[in-house]
């Protein structure tokens, strides 16, 4: 603390304070309206209540969208984990002709306009007969989520000193159990913080999910259609708050895994000693 | 002297390692052309060279982790051809350790062990017994992130030897250490070595480190091997200029055959005038040139008016101060290139001035020809 003070002037710490309040305020305010008893979101609030979160689980239509989110986010995780461990094993591992163009191309749909994606997939899934159900939702999730889990897995796979899977098979182990006793558990943590990142991402995902998905509406949908009723506003201020819990206490918990597992592959030999 | 006798008790006549003719090519690069080594049971066994001359492509052929392209090797009589690396009789040290940094000193030690599924007992003696080999004991449950550089090379050689192979590989273990420590890891090596009596094959690039730990040497460059031979015998009747540049300091000057014959060569030079010298033994004469040799060290600086059977005078051009010795540049009439003299410093070396005349005296035993 000292040092900051010491070197950062006053106008300077003033801006950072700033801006963290830009980012941060109007997410402090879900929370706040959330246990408002007024049903308008207005200061001064007009009494403290949890009210609204008691009624959440009594709404039908809300905890079908919940299990709808479950299955999407579950799938879609569990899919562009498992395609991204590929891909980034390929990239972190072997040199090839065009590998930096493919990783581009697989991080690209992170800057992509979202709505355009979703419009080119709403035009694939229905060329290729597909009804719009939870399964179209999961594929275009598996599409926004590969980028993420490339970005945690690279930085786990990344300097994974391949000498460590040959001193396993020197040591006489087969090439499943060098899988099984060293990659494995050097890289789950790295895995794990994938799956982790990759169902928020899809939990909280509104624009592929709204074009692709037929009936069944997952949490942001719902959302979406509460919003045109005034009087259901602080339930969906409510379910936010939650939402917004449950995303930092999940992305808290894969950033820690991914510096584990960054920091456990590399192996620092006695270069640093 | 002592390490002479040993040695001479665990090794053996038998081969150990047989490499006939092997080559290992990348489209028309050959990262080893046509490397032919018989390496003695017991023996500790040296592969050097400058980078990229092949010494560590050979010591992974050997491990399992690449193969030759064209010949053979056999470890123990038993060709390796289609044997993959787990299932050879060999355990490497790698340049990097490659201590498994999800466990500790024991399970990194013991990791081997689990796959020949002995009884609980044995397998924490046998794994007491490695450290103990090692200088590890009361470390075990150390995780492989606590420990210093030089502990984890020694786990690296417990892991190994803890599975008693009949070759144990070593790839540039000891490049990463400190000095100091390199210089103590050089001996504790060695006498690990004569201890468990198992061969050791190592690569390495520096020569000191060959010369101080190995029974006999490969020099290796580019793809081909110079010279196996004795650390002294590499050192004092290396083959040709390139063995001999690269195994510490040596004047060459240039000379002419007068005559040849079966063992001996008489050489005409400018500055030592006419040498007689045994003939090498891969000799061979490439026209009427030849290159005469002696280490720096072979060289004595004549004091005031003693003289010598064998010397020649010249001028100090430079003198540089290293503590211990004094290396002088000393330019004698006749030679092209002047004279590099290394002199401990017991006498004062360090005080003669630069432009006074100088005698240095030589043995003509210290005078090796080389082919040109």
């Amino acid at each position: 603390m000292t040092a900051t003070r010491r070197f950062l002037p006053g106008w300077l710490s003033s801006y950072a304070t700033l801006y963290i309040l830009f980012l941060y305020l109007p997410v402090i305010f879900l929370p706040i309206f959330s246990v408002n008893t007024a049903a308008t979101p207005k200061f001064p609030l007009s009494g403290v209540t949890l009210h609204w979160y008691e009624d959440l689980p009594k709404t039908p239509a809300l905890i079908d969208a919940t299990w709808n989110s479950l299955i999407v986010g579950v799938s879609a995780s569990i899919l562009s984990t498992v395609l991204g461990i590929l891909a980034a094993r390929s990239i972190t591992r072997y040199r090839y002709p065009g590998r930096r163009a493919i990783n581009g191309l697989i991080m690209a749909p992170l800057v992509l306009p979202e709505v355009i994606v979703a419009i080119s997939m709403l035009l694939v899934m229905l060329q290729l007969g597909l009804s719009l159900s939870l399964f179209t939702v999961v594929l275009g999730h598996v599409l926004v989520c590969i980028p993420y889990s490339m970005t945690v897995l690279t930085s786990g796979f990344e300097g994974f000193d391949r000498s460590l899977e040959e001193a396993s098979a020197d040591l006489g182990e087969s090439a499943f159990g060098t899988f099984r006793r060293v990659t494995l558990p050097m890289v789950a943590p790295a895995i794990i913080s994938s799956l982790l990142v990759c169902f928020t991402i899809s939990l909280d995902e509104f624009i592929i999910a709204f074009f692709l998905t037929g009936t069944e509406a997952t949490l942001p949908i719902y959302i979406w259609g509460q919003l045109r009723f005034a009087a259901k506003l602080p339930g969906v201020l409510a379910l936010g708050t939650l939402l917004l819990l449950a995303s930092f206490v999940l992305m808290t918990i894969a950033e820690i895994l991914r510096r584990r597992a960054a920091r456990r592959t590399q192996n620092e030999g006695g270069l640093y000693a | 002297m002592l390490e002479q006798v040993q040695s001479e008790r665990i090794q053996t006549d038998r081969t150990m390692i047989e490499i006939r003719d092997v080559t290992r090519s990348y489209g028309s690069f050959k990262a080893l052309d046509n490397a032919s080594l018989a390496i003695r049971e017991g023996e500790f066994f040296s592969l050097l060279g400058p980078s990229g001359c092949g010494k560590t492509t050979l010591l992974r052929m050997i491990a399992g982790f690449d193969t030759p392209t064209g010949g053979s090797i056999a470890v123990d009589g038993q060709p390796m051809e289609g044997i993959p690396a787990n299932r050879r009789p060999t355990n490497m040290v790698f340049q990097s350790y490659a201590i498994f940094p999800h466990l500790n000193v024991e399970q990194n030690v013991a990791y081997g062990l689990k796959r020949l599924k002995l009884d609980a007992g044995e397998e924490k003696r046998r794994v007491e017994e490695a450290l103990a080999q090692v200088s590890l004991t009361g470390l075990g449950k150390r995780r492989a992130t606590e420990i210093s550089g030089g502990q984890r090379q020694r786990v690296a050689l417990a892991r190994a030897l803890v599975m008693r192979p009949k070759v144990l590989l070593l790839d540039e273990p000891l490049s990463a250490l400190d000095k100091k420590l390199r210089e103590q890891m050089q001996v504790e090596l060695r006498r690990l070595q004569q201890a468990v009596g198992i061969t050791f094959v190592l690569v390495t690039h520096d020569q000191y480190e060959a010369l101080a730990m190995s029974d006999r040497i490969a020099v290796m460059f580019g793809g081909r091997i110079a010279q196996v031979a004795s650390p002294k015998e590499i050192y004092q009747r290396p083959v040709n200029r390139q063995v001999a540049d690269f195994l510490g300091g040596m004047n060459f000057v240039k000379a002419e055959i007068v005559e040849e014959n079966g063992a001996s060569l008489v050489l005409d030079t400018l500055g030592f005038g006419r040498v007689r010298t045994d003939k090498p033994k891969a000799f061979v004469r490439n026209g009427g040139a030849a290159t005469l040799g002696i280490r720096p060290e072979r060289l004595r600086v004549l004091w005031d008016n003693a003289t010598a059977k064998f010397e020649v005078a010249g001028k100090v051009v430079e003198r540089h101060y290293f503590g211990e010795i004094t290396h002088l540049i000393v330019e004698i009439p006749g030679l092209e290139k002047p004279l590099s003299v290394t002199e401990t410093n017991d006498f004062g070396a360090d005080d003669i001035p630069v432009g006074a005349p100088i005698r240095l005296a030589y043995d003509p035993e210290a005078l090796v020809a080389m082919a040109d």
